[in-house]
């Protein structure tokens, strides 16, 4: 291997300017002093300090190198074991794109091909719920940054870690003509500052390496959330030279543990949960891990109480007895102590609203009742984007991780319960596992009404799947159409991965892209991934059901295809009838059809195995059947299902 | 379409508890008396008036109801003065539908529509459901 001469951009014209001074220090008079006493039009042009950019580079002039910033970049994010990066290609990191796939040998991480930003955020953002640690995310940090926000806005609001590196080119003087200054920003992290954890700009390598292991310890750190370095272009691209050599060193990473609540708060929780008549437990983003689950269910069972899952993560089995997810409002009502983990939004748990004329609440919780709060975004609150929610009156709160706390609070539960109360728990138990199990029952009975419709029911479509997935090791990895709760309610979700929580900030288009990047992770585990594909979803950025193809992600989509953004034809609705006139004319600018979309069509285009529309709903069953067998093969498969509303 | 499922969740909350006649809530014992103008011919015209006055944005296309919108309106809905009373003076989150925008005689053809939806099958009789 031939050694090069160490020279970078900036190398080349500091020693340039160096060998100018050198050579001409005798001649060079600052413009300023010049101009104090002499007219400038006399004085004597001073020898330039360096060749001008325009000069013809000289013969020496140094054209490759060996050792690119980048290919240490790479070595960073290898100590970090990243998997994958997600990225739609650009030339603002260049660099380390090509660092990745040659020096690195494109794997760990291995490049994924994404064809939109909001893609490559949203499918880290599923890829993490599934797997547990983050994806990498590289972007440009003009173009792409300003893609990539909303699914961005998705994962802070969820509390997902996302590990973003964003190109951006520096140095004003090193900028190639047009394109890569319009690509070029002063402040990259600035348009998304609102809704990440950290950012940072590394000025060298030794900077680097320190401030991408602080991002991911930061983004890790309960209330997780997503961060960015930003990385320049020259730093990338030029050679290491001697003197970084010598500095550069990876620091060593080590998480921080996830926050307990105060023992003194989690004592008097106790005292208040086991004394308590009628407690219920709400969780929302609570299992944090697979032990997130186990140890809610051992609370739960503790204390015989029922547990409201608000779905942010998978944190209950959907058919253990003390599951009273779908008899919510009355349990709050009639609740003497709600344990709220990890709630989005607390407020709205104990009160109600009215969306009338005059928006009105009211509280739905009877006096005196105890409000217990452990939640991590105590930790950590931004005040320019508004996802924290009314403020909740508690009695305790505990700025805490609930996963972490539960082990406390179970066990200063335990040591509270006489065996007069474990009976009366007991038989609490029992009155909640008959209620439970009539609910059951219920949402079956239910199931029946529109049973043949057409547009096929939300019910049907979701009693099909179930009848084909049920033997198979299956995980809803996202569902972004509203099908009216009946996969909770007819389906047994009893693992920690059969599903993963919604999009966080409701900003569309997470549904799609979110799942593929989950059934990346389940993918070497053999799980069958399966999302409800909401059909205003699919449209947002579609081109990510070709980086499943070109991926080979295995993956079976159902759509939920209502033709409309569903939501703002009701909310249209709602405004027509408040102001009494045209409430048969909502679908206007609301509704996705004449034509209709041809789903399967799009999707064939890029790849993608795919059937429909399908509106018979004696069909759906068996193109379920034959969409599993691709899948099963190991690639995406998409079923278009011309559905009811909701 | 999914893009405020917060309000979603609110809404449903006010329906089910406002309107009383949820999927949740028993049938009435005996089918409730036909208004005048009710009758099996208006069904088909009822189904249309169902669709373009907006109720099966809430309630589905076959007045089946949905946990996240709507309660279920047929078969046997609730008496016709009721189900009126309601529909123009809401107590819960539906919008109020008053006479200016859903006539009297309109309402009626809906109703015969929504009295028209078959009883379900037997969940016993759908193996998918066993």
């Amino acid at each position: 291997m031939t050694k090069q001469p160490s020279v970078n951009r900036r190398d080349f014209l500091k020693s340039a300017a160096a060998s100018s001074a050198a050579a001409g220090a005798a001649a060079f008079v600052p413009a300023a002093a010049a101009n104090a006493q002499t007219p400038a039009a006399s004085v004597p042009a001073a020898a330039p300090i360096a060749p001008r950019e325009t000069d013809p580079p000289g013969e020496a002039e140094v054209l490759t190198t060996d050792r690119p910033g980048g290919d240490f970049m790479v070595d960073v994010l290898k100590s970090l074991n990243f998997e994958y990066v997600a990225s739609n290609p650009g030339s603002s990191f260049r660099g380390i794109h090509e660092s990745i796939i040659n020096y690195g040998g494109n794997a760990a991480p291995e490049f994924l091909t994404c064809c939109h930003e909001e893609s490559s955020i949203a499918m880290a953002h599923g890829y993490f719920k599934a797997e547990g640690k983050p994806m990498a995310v590289l972007c440009h940090g003009t173009v792409g940054m300003q893609h990539a926000a909303m699914a961005i806005y998705n994962a802070y609001c969820d509390r997902v870690p996302v590990y973003i590196l964003a190109g951006n080119s520096l140095d004003a003087t090193m900028r190639r003509p047009g394109v890569e200054w319009a690509h070029s920003v002063q402040d990259a992290a600035a348009m998304v500052r609102d809704f990440i954890k950290w950012d940072d700009l590394p000025f060298s390598l030794p900077h680097f390496a320190e401030s991408a292991v602080r991002a991911y310890k930061i983004a890790m750190t309960p209330p997780m959330m997503p961060v960015l370095v930003v990385l320049d272009g020259g730093l990338q691209e030029d050679p290491i030279s001697e003197e970084v050599k010598a500095r550069l060193r990876i620091p060593r990473l080590t998480l921080t543990t996830p926050p307990q609540g105060d023992s003194g708060a989690v004592a008097e929780a106790a005292r208040l949960l086991v004394n308590a008549q009628n407690p219920v437990i709400v969780a929302d983003r609570v299992a944090r891990t697979p032990a997130g689950m186990t140890r809610l269910i051992e609370l739960a069972e503790t204390l015989q109480a029922p547990v409201i899952d608000q779905g942010g993560r998978m944190n209950f089995p959907s058919r253990h007895p003390l599951n009273h997810s779908n008899g919510g409002r009355a349990l709050i009502a009639n609740a003497d102590v709600i344990l709220g983990l990890e709630l989005t939004d607390f407020w709205g748990t104990v009160d109600a609203f009215r969306d009338s004329l005059v928006r009105a609440s009211r509280s739905i919780v009877k006096p005196g009742t105890k409000l217990i709060s452990i939640n991590a975004n105590d930790l950590y609150t931004k005040g320019n984007y508004q996802d924290f929610q009314r403020y909740p009156e508690v009695d305790i709160a505990m700025a805490a991780d609930a996963e972490a706390t539960l082990p406390a609070l179970i066990e200063a539960c335990k040591r509270l319960l006489t065996a007069d109360r474990q009976r009366a728990l007991q038989e609490r138990g029992k009155k909640l596992a008959e209620t439970h199990q009539n609910a059951m029952d219920r949402a079956r009975a239910e199931a029946a009404y529109a049973w043949d419709a057409s547009p096929i029911s939300t019910a049907r479509m979701a009693a099909e799947l179930w009848a084909q997935i049920k033997n198979e090791d299956w995980s809803l990895v996202s569902e972004s159409g509203n099908v009216s709760g009946w996969p909770m309610r007819l389906w047994n979700f009893d693992k920690p991965y059969r599903h993963f929580g919604d999009s966080g900030g409701a900003g569309v288009g997470y549904g799609a892209p979110a799942a593929v990047g989950a059934a990346l992770s389940n993918r070497k585990r053999g799980r069958l991934s399966l999302t409800i594909q909401g059909d205003g979803d699919f449209m947002y950025a579609p081109g990510v059901w070709w980086t499943a193809a070109h991926h080979k992600i295995p993956l079976l989509a159902v759509m939920h295809n209502n033709r409309a953004y569903h939501q703002e034809v009701m909310h249209l609705q709602r405004m027509a009838g408040r102001h009494q006139r045209g409430i048969t004319r909502a679908h206007i600018g609301t509704t996705i059809d004449n034509p209709n979309i041809d789903y399967a069509k799009i999707a064939q285009g890029m790849g993608v195995h795919a059937q429909g529309p399908i509106a018979n709903a004696n069909d759906l069953g068996p193109a379920i059947k034959r969409a599993l067998e691709v899948v099963k093969r190991g690639e995406p498969s998409l079923i278009d299902v011309v559905t009811q509303p909701r | 379409m999914n893009r405020l499922q917060a309000g979603v969740i609110v809404l449903v909350a006010g329906l089910a508890t406002a309107v009383g006649v949820s999927g949740q809530t028993p049938a009435p014992a005996r089918p409730a008396p036909a208004p005048q103008g009710a009758s099996a011919a208006n069904a088909e015209a009822g189904r249309k008036l169902f669709v373009s006055y907006g109720c099966y944005q809430c309630h589905g296309y076959e007045a089946q109801g949905s946990s996240a919108t709507g309660p279920r309106l047929g078969p046997r809905p609730l008496q016709f003065a009721a189900l009126s009373k309601y529909v123009r003076a809401p107590t819960g989150q539906m919008p109020p539908y008053t006479a200016k925008v859903l006539p009297d005689a309109d309402l009626t053809i809906i109703y015969a529509f929504l009295q028209s939806r078959p009883a379900p099958q037997a969940v016993e009789d759908i193996p998918l459901l066993k």
